[in-house]
């Protein structure tokens, strides 16, 4: 299984060679032009939507804003970009919120995203840590994007969602229902706490507490999991092949559970 | 409220009757009398000490427990609020009635949304505290006279759309488990009602609800959370248009010292004036870490130090103690860049990747803020720490154990700790 790291396929210095190339041939400036522009039904969507560029050398520019995809086009093949970020959509065209009245100027809308990024895991994986990344961790982001699409889509009713891989180490979820993108910011907070789990610090051991009975949430997402398990931890992460590992293990079970393998250890051991 | 100045000797008696029916409202309508400038402060400076009273009970305790409700009942007799539907009050002699117990609720309420309107955080903590009052008289409410509930929520136009029967029973497990105080024969009986689950964010947040296709499954008992996220909406609306009408309040110099001054009451203590600049010097940190820092702060100071590194909800909570104990950003600069250079991170890295943000905390980035230093209700309610984190108030977030032993390695008192311990501050909501 090999680590996927920057020695293999990618060299962050041969990027001013190949980013005009990939703004001259690759990227899909229709289909990008044709989401964000969500069907030219709201005035001005487009042209409202603030853009930021992170260019060579780490310069980061705020506030782009285009008239146009002729336009979008143009500029990104003249800057090319080394990462662009899509902002909001504002009341005013952003490149021009200087002009504007203090105060008038306000973010209207955005899309409801959620950053999954493998670091979050480094507890729950021994094959790698921080920006790397394999094959045998990857199976983590299967199970998250799948439990995460179940419940954006059956619990909150939401549509248009799109998965996309971040470029370094993790996966973004672009929520676009109309319903989303006008989420308050107390919404956004809410849904995500609705979907939190795992709460605490390094100054926390057992970082999940189950209620009883669980939550159907809970319930579904555990459903996506089980097939999982068997073969990601103890195969590939061996979690039980070292005394270091089960004593953590151990740590997180319940303290019924615990005493009751005490009573019954023949019961227990015949994993 | 009029302030033109005209005598408007017309009070109508009958109208006031109706309009304090019950122990709660919705402030839906403004005051029109005249009153006393004298009654006009008192009854501010009362309510502000309710609110606050709310907001350090929510901390202590888990919000709507047995000692919460104790406690803030206790608050309400003493300050001469209503707080509950009383059955006599309209014939009680004891005074202050119940009649003037609601007319005071009712003005001081609209004096301090011209204190609170102001800035985004006041007017977060204003209706923070204001739900936090109503959901406990709207539950006194509830347990006290069911007919009463049911004339109040007509009265204020408010009704939801029931769940169907069907739906009900081919969703019975899911219900169950997801009103887990609610068993099974009772959510055969118990009235659901399916709302867009915007408008049940506190359910929705902990999880109390089920949601199906963007709808939240309530129960009636439940309704509670719909009516306060109305509330808030209407308080939210209420204060920005309060905010566009406070130049003509302002300028008139009886009220404007007196509203300066309650908003900026409960802040507490003002560290956002640099009193201390440049009298630390970075040697004197370590010794004063385990002397003068609160527990946070030296907890994360000790991270730093053994991990050369810390993560943002980190940087920014002690950054900014830093700055307001006096640091300057120089020294700042030199104390971070010292740290972190000793781990795995070049000059380079650091000045390209972190020294922007330092920067950025002494206003000298971006739009300039100069941001104060976290209140200790902002480390404990926002920006909760997770895995690899450092920050947070570990009164709050860590494993109680392991804050017991932290404290007994700092040589606090056997007693000490038995205090600090037992304050339920891990279930406080």
């Amino acid at each position: 299984m090999q680590k996927i790291t920057s020695a293999n396929n990618y060299d962050q210095a041969s990027l001013p060679d190949l980013l005009p190339l990939y703004y001259r041939r690759v990227f899909p400036f229709s289909q990008y032009y044709r989401w964000l522009n969500y069907g030219g039904v709201t005035k001005n969507y487009f042209q409202n939507r603030e853009f930021s560029f992170t260019l060579k050398d780490d310069i980061y520019v705020r506030y782009q804003s285009f008239g146009s995809q002729s336009e979008l086009e143009k500029e990104m093949q003249k800057m090319n970009p080394y990462k662009i970020d899509i902002g909001a959509v504002y009341s005013h065209r952003p490149s021009q919120h200087n002009t504007v009245k203090s105060g008038s100027f306000q973010a209207l809308e955005k899309e409801l995203v959620f950053d999954i990024d493998m670091t979050d895991y480094d507890d729950v994986r021994s094959c790698c840590s921080a920006a790397d990344i394999c094959s045998k961790c990857w199976t983590l982001m299967t199970i998250a994007i799948r439990i995460l699409d179940r419940a954006l889509r059956e619990d909150f009713g939401f549509r248009h969602r799109l998965w996309v891989y971040s470029g370094r180490r993790g996966v973004h979820c672009w929520v676009c229902d109309e319903a989303a993108r006008k989420l308050s910011v107390t919404a956004r907070s809410a849904v995500a706490e609705y979907l939190s789990l795992v709460k605490g610090g390094e100054d926390t051991v057992k970082k999940v507490q189950l209620s009883d009975p669980i939550h159907p949430l809970i319930q579904e997402s555990l459903a996506v999991i089980e097939p999982y398990f068997p073969s990601y931890a103890l195969d590939s992460q061996d979690i039980l092949g070292s005394k270091e590992s089960v004593e953590k293990v151990l740590a997180l079970m319940p303290e019924d559970i615990l005493c009751q393998s005490l009573i019954n250890p023949v019961q227990f051991n015949a994993v | 409220m009029q302030f033109s100045g005209r005598r408007n000797k017309k009070l109508i008696p009958d109208h006031h009757a109706e309009l304090y029916g019950h122990c709660l409202q919705f402030y839906g309508q403004p005051p029109v009398e005249n009153i006393s400038l004298a009654e006009f402060e008192t009854f501010a400076v009362e309510r502000l000490k309710l609110l606050k009273t709310v907001e350090n009970i929510g901390v202590s305790y888990v919000k709507m427990s047995d000692p919460y409700k104790k406690k803030l009942e206790d608050e309400l007799k003493k300050l001469h609020f209503p707080y509950r539907p009383a059955a006599d009050d309209l014939k009680s002699q004891i005074v202050p009635t119940e009649h003037e117990k609601r007319r005071k609720d009712h003005i001081s309420h609209f004096i301090l949304r011209l204190a609170y309107c102001q800035t985004e955080d006041l007017r977060r903590w204003f209706i923070q505290q204001e739900m936090d009052l109503f959901r406990y008289r709207f539950s006194e409410l509830q347990y006290y006279s069911k007919d009463k509930e049911k004339e109040f929520l007509k009265e204020n136009h408010l009704h939801y759309d029931t769940v169907s029967d069907e739906e009900k029973s081919s969703l019975m497990d899911k219900l169950i488990r997801s009103s887990f105080y609610v068993s099974g024969p009772k959510v055969q009986d118990l009235e659901f009602y399916k709302v867009p689950f915007q408008d049940a964010l506190d359910l929705v947040r902990s999880r109390k609800v089920f949601l199906r296709g963007g709808f939240a499954f309530i129960p009636h008992q439940e309704i509670v959370t719909i009516v306060l996220n109305d509330f808030r909406t209407r308080l939210s609306k209420a204060l920005a248009l309060t905010a566009r009408s406070l130049p003509v309040v302002q300028s008139d110099e009886r009220l404007q010292p007196l509203l300066s001054h309650l908003s900026h009451a409960y802040v507490g203590q003002d560290y956002s004036i640099q009193k201390n600049i440049g009298k630390i010097s970075l040697e004197q940190i370590d010794s004063l870490s385990t002397k003068s820092f609160p527990l946070c702060m030296r907890h994360l100071h000790k991270a730093l130090r053994d991990s050369h590194h810390l993560r943002h909800g980190g940087r920014m909570q002690y950054g900014l103690f830093l700055k307001g104990i006096g640091l300057t950003l120089e020294q700042a600069l030199q104390f971070w860049r010292s740290e972190f250079i000793k781990g795995k991170v070049d000059t380079d890295k650091f000045d390209k990747a972190y020294a922007y943000s330092i920067r950025h905390m002494f206003g000298k980035e971006g739009k300039r803020t100069d941001y104060t230093p976290y209140s200790c209700m902002k480390v404990i309610l926002s920006n909760l720490p997770s895995q690899g984190d450092y920050h947070g108030c570990p009164f709050r977030h860590s494993d109680p154990e392991l804050l017991k032993q932290k404290l007994q390695s700092y040589k606090i008192s056997p007693s000490g700790i038995n205090q600090v311990c037992l304050r339920d501050f891990n279930s406080a909501e």
